[in-house]
């Protein structure tokens, strides 16, 4: 909390969207993100969905709120889904985009988030090459703020609409389930998310990937490790493969995409070493022919669609959440 | 017209025995006179020769916005220093006698302790060319170092330890295979994992010690191994010492007190570099400085400003204080528990790195140095970073309870620290004398 900032020094408190707005609800990750928590943002975002497969006209719910979308980091794809989500729900939107440069430097990030607080946004949702960056920005800011991925270390939203569309593959309950998360855990912010939402939610986690591609202890995390794809994946419920960036090949951690396609990717065998009810997820998008053969990600156990589709309405839930009170005055 | 001045009831640092004590122009004499000027009465606190940090950033010239030669030197008085010995990566770069000259001018004027430089190893710390050793010797350089950096190539490095032998002075070495660090920011396990911080693998040192241990056999150089920080780096030592190289080695407190756990309570408080390491390294250092392979204690004090330490963790600067939480934290991690005696421990932080740069010798006797401290390491008190004489205020020990303060500092017979707080010690008339060390 800041309590010299312009828009607090300026107005008194309850004044407002203006305001303070002390006990922000922010959505940091989901490490540490109780059970219950989860589960009602899962419940309201079925609902959500719901409303948006009969009727895509936006509602009035978030017509007091204004949400900022601040990229640092360039992402088309969440970017997009965010600014959805918001409209849906009738929210004032604004987006910023900005791939460092400038705002390398932390002095100039903490004080262009200030500006977009005194412009009277009440949410912020901040994509960050930095780790920790959104749980800085919720100390320096009275806005309430959305991680929408931080460096290597969260992408909350992200880790929620895969445990939606999880629950959906499994009629609705996850228990006694288990899924292989594949590929470069590392480096994967989704598979940082994941982990911790799938533990909290009771979900058995099995990674598997290129040694060079796995964190230092990372069974402490909540999972265990097997040492090839095929061991992960046989008689799982699920199975996440990771996106493989191309840079991943220059510093040798990968001697190629081939040798990875032949080693790591997941095809239709591999595919069938699973239950015959388990889906493929991917959090796109999708090198085809590398972490997953063109007939697994196209074919009829693929729900990355649905991930899509259900990452909108699990942005509305978020937002709403996040919105607190002022969406609760409109309603 | 210098003083009298006369510590009386005290308490000998290595013996224990009461000792009384008495100094004038800056020399023990060798009896307490009748009539002092200044009577502080120590009342059964421990008295010992000056601390001395072989490993301080004084950030001058260039970044006194971090620290300056005026209060880095004043944090040291406060924290029981009567010498340090300042790396020379400011900006410019500490690297030609000039520099070495304006860090000693400017520390006789307004330095609270003993200023030693460190100079550059090679020019400008790129690792290339060798710097003039024998002129920076000459101009007051104790050391030689390219700290915040390694020298990355194996051939300079040779060379550097050939040519210092010509200076008899020791390279200082930060260990550290940049290729092994790449984008990291702290130590590689379990918390940098959870974090998503790019981490750092204890190996990215180690190696680097073993290379240096390997160069000092080639060439009978001296080697002084600066802020280690894991078991391997230790074993490496180790093994150069029981062949009977010329190596020596520091730790900081840091390293015996914390793990790389910390990273996700204190943040940036927590990050500097080395990094923090697992558990078992942080009891490999204790282990390390017990049996005696660690030769002296550092702080690797290394001030920033508030702002560039509240950023994003990858983002702020490696670096914390440590002058002023150094002593306190040697008798709470070290000599408390248990593994080492009140003796040892203050002896690697006087006699010890004394010996490892060649430093005057300071002993409690007639004709030696008046570069004393005293000590009530019983005292328990709480680290506030808001007091710090340190413009650096980033620290992970912020709120800590510690046991063991300093009472009071003398440097070249001065009284350069006076404890605020605690209030042990008195000192009788002149005022004026207090008044001006203060």
């Amino acid at each position: 909390m800041n309590p010299s900032s312009p828009s607090s020094a300026l107005t008194p408190p309850g004044a407002g969207r203006f305001a303070t707005r002390s006990g922000a609800t922010h959505l940091l990750g989901l490490e540490g993100l109780p059970r219950e928590q989860i589960l009602a943002i899962l419940d309201d975002a079925e609902r959500d969905l719901a409303r948006l497969q009969k009727d895509r006209s936006p509602t009035d719910e978030l017509r007091l709120v204004t949400v900022v979308i601040a990229m640092f980091e360039d992402s088309t794809r969440t970017r997009v889904s965010f600014q959805i989500a918001a409209k849906r729900l009738g929210a004032t939107v604004s987006t910023f985009s900005s791939h460092g440069l400038s705002l390398s430097k932390g002095e100039t990030l903490r004080d262009t988030l200030r500006i977009f607080e005194a412009n009277g946004a009440d949410v912020v949702v901040v994509r960050h090459a930095s780790p920790g960056a959104a749980a800085y920005l919720a100390e320096q800011i009275d806005s309430a703020v959305v991680n929408a991925g931080d460096g290597m270390h969260e992408h909350p939203t992200q880790g929620l609409l895969d445990l939606m569309t999880l629950r959906q593959a499994w009629g609705g309950s996850f228990a006694g389930r288990r899924i292989a998360i594949v590929g470069d855990i590392a480096h994967s912010r989704v598979a940082r998310s994941a982990i911790f939402g799938l533990a909290t939610v009771g979900v058995a986690v099995t990674l598997a990937g290129p040694a060079t591609l796995m964190p230092a202890e990372v069974e402490r995390l909540g999972g265990t490790v097997a040492a090839t794809v095929d061991e992960a994946m046989e008689g799982a419920d699920a199975v996440m493969a990771l996106r493989i960036q191309r840079e991943r090949m220059e510093g040798g951690l990968l001697p190629s995409f081939a040798e990875y396609a032949r080693v790591w990717g997941i095809d239709a065998a591999r595919v069938r070493r699973m239950k015959p009810d388990a889906v493929v997820l991917h959090p796109g998008p999708v090198n085809r022919g590398v972490e997953l053969a063109p007939d697994v990600a196209d074919g009829e156990r693929s729900v990355i669609l649905d991930q899509v589709a259900n990452g909108v309405a699990v942005r509305c839930a978020v937002l709403r959440r996040s919105a607190g009170a002022l969406a609760r005055e409109a309603a | 017209m210098s003083p009298t001045t006369v510590i009386r009831g005290a308490r000998h640092w290595r013996t224990g025995e009461p000792i009384d004590l008495a100094f004038e122009r800056g020399v023990i004499l060798d009896a307490v006179p009748a009539r002092a000027d200044v009577v502080v009465e120590a009342r059964g606190a421990v008295l010992s020769p000056g601390l001395v940090d072989l490993h301080v950033h004084l950030r001058e010239p260039g970044q006194g916005s971090r620290e300056t030669i005026e209060t880095g030197t004043r944090a040291a008085a406060a924290g029981g220093f009567t010498a340090v010995a300042c790396m020379p990566n400011t900006d410019p770069v500490v690297d030609d006698i000039a520099w070495v000259e304006w860090v000693g001018t400017r520390a006789r004027a307004v330095g609270r302790c003993r200023v030693h430089p460190i100079a550059a190893a090679t020019v400008g710390q790129r690792g290339e060319r060798l710097t003039d050793f024998l002129a920076l010797r000459q101009a007051g350089a104790v050391a030689l170092s390219d700290d915040g950096r390694p020298i990355v190539s194996a051939a300079v490095m040779r060379h550097a330890l050939e040519y210092a032998g010509h200076a008899a002075l020791p390279i200082v070495c930060h260990e550290e295979d940049l290729t092994l660090r790449g984008e990291g920011h702290m130590n590689e396990g379990a918390t940098a994992t959870r974090l998503g911080i790019r981490a750092i693998p204890a190996a990215a040192e180690s190696v680097m010690v073993r290379r240096d241990v390997e160069l000092a056999a080639l060439t009978g150089g001296r080697v002084h191994f600066a802020h280690l920080s894991c078991a391997a780096s230790f074993d490496a030592l180790r093994d150069g010492k029981r062949r009977g190289l010329e190596v020596t080695g520091e730790t900081c407190p840091h390293y015996w007190m914390l793990s790389d756990e910390a990273v996700a309570t204190f943040g940036t408080d927590a990050k500097m570099n080395p990094p923090l390491r697992c558990e078992s390294d942080r009891l490999a250092t204790i282990e390390a400085i017990a049996d005696g392979t660690i030769d002296c204690l550092v702080t690797d004090h290394a001030p920033h400003t508030a702002d560039d330490k509240r950023q994003p963790f990858e983002m702020a600067p490696f670096g914390i204080v440590g002058l002023e939480t150094a002593l306190a934290l040697t008798l709470t991690g070290l000599v408390r528990p248990g593994h080492v005696a009140l003796a040892r421990a203050l002896e690697l932080w006087t006699e010890a790195p004394r010996r490892v740069f060649g430093l005057p010798e300071v002993r409690l006797a007639a004709g030696s140095p008046a570069d004393l401290v005293l000590i009530d390491p019983d005292a328990e008190w709480t680290v506030d970073p808001a007091v710090f004489y340190s413009k650096g205020r980033s620290t992970p020990f912020a709120g800590t309870t510690v046991t063991g303060r300093v009472l009071a500092t003398f440097c070249d017979g001065e009284i350069t620290h006076l404890d605020p707080v605690v209030g042990l010690t008195r000192v009788e008339a002149p005022a004026a004398a207090v008044a001006a060390a203060r």
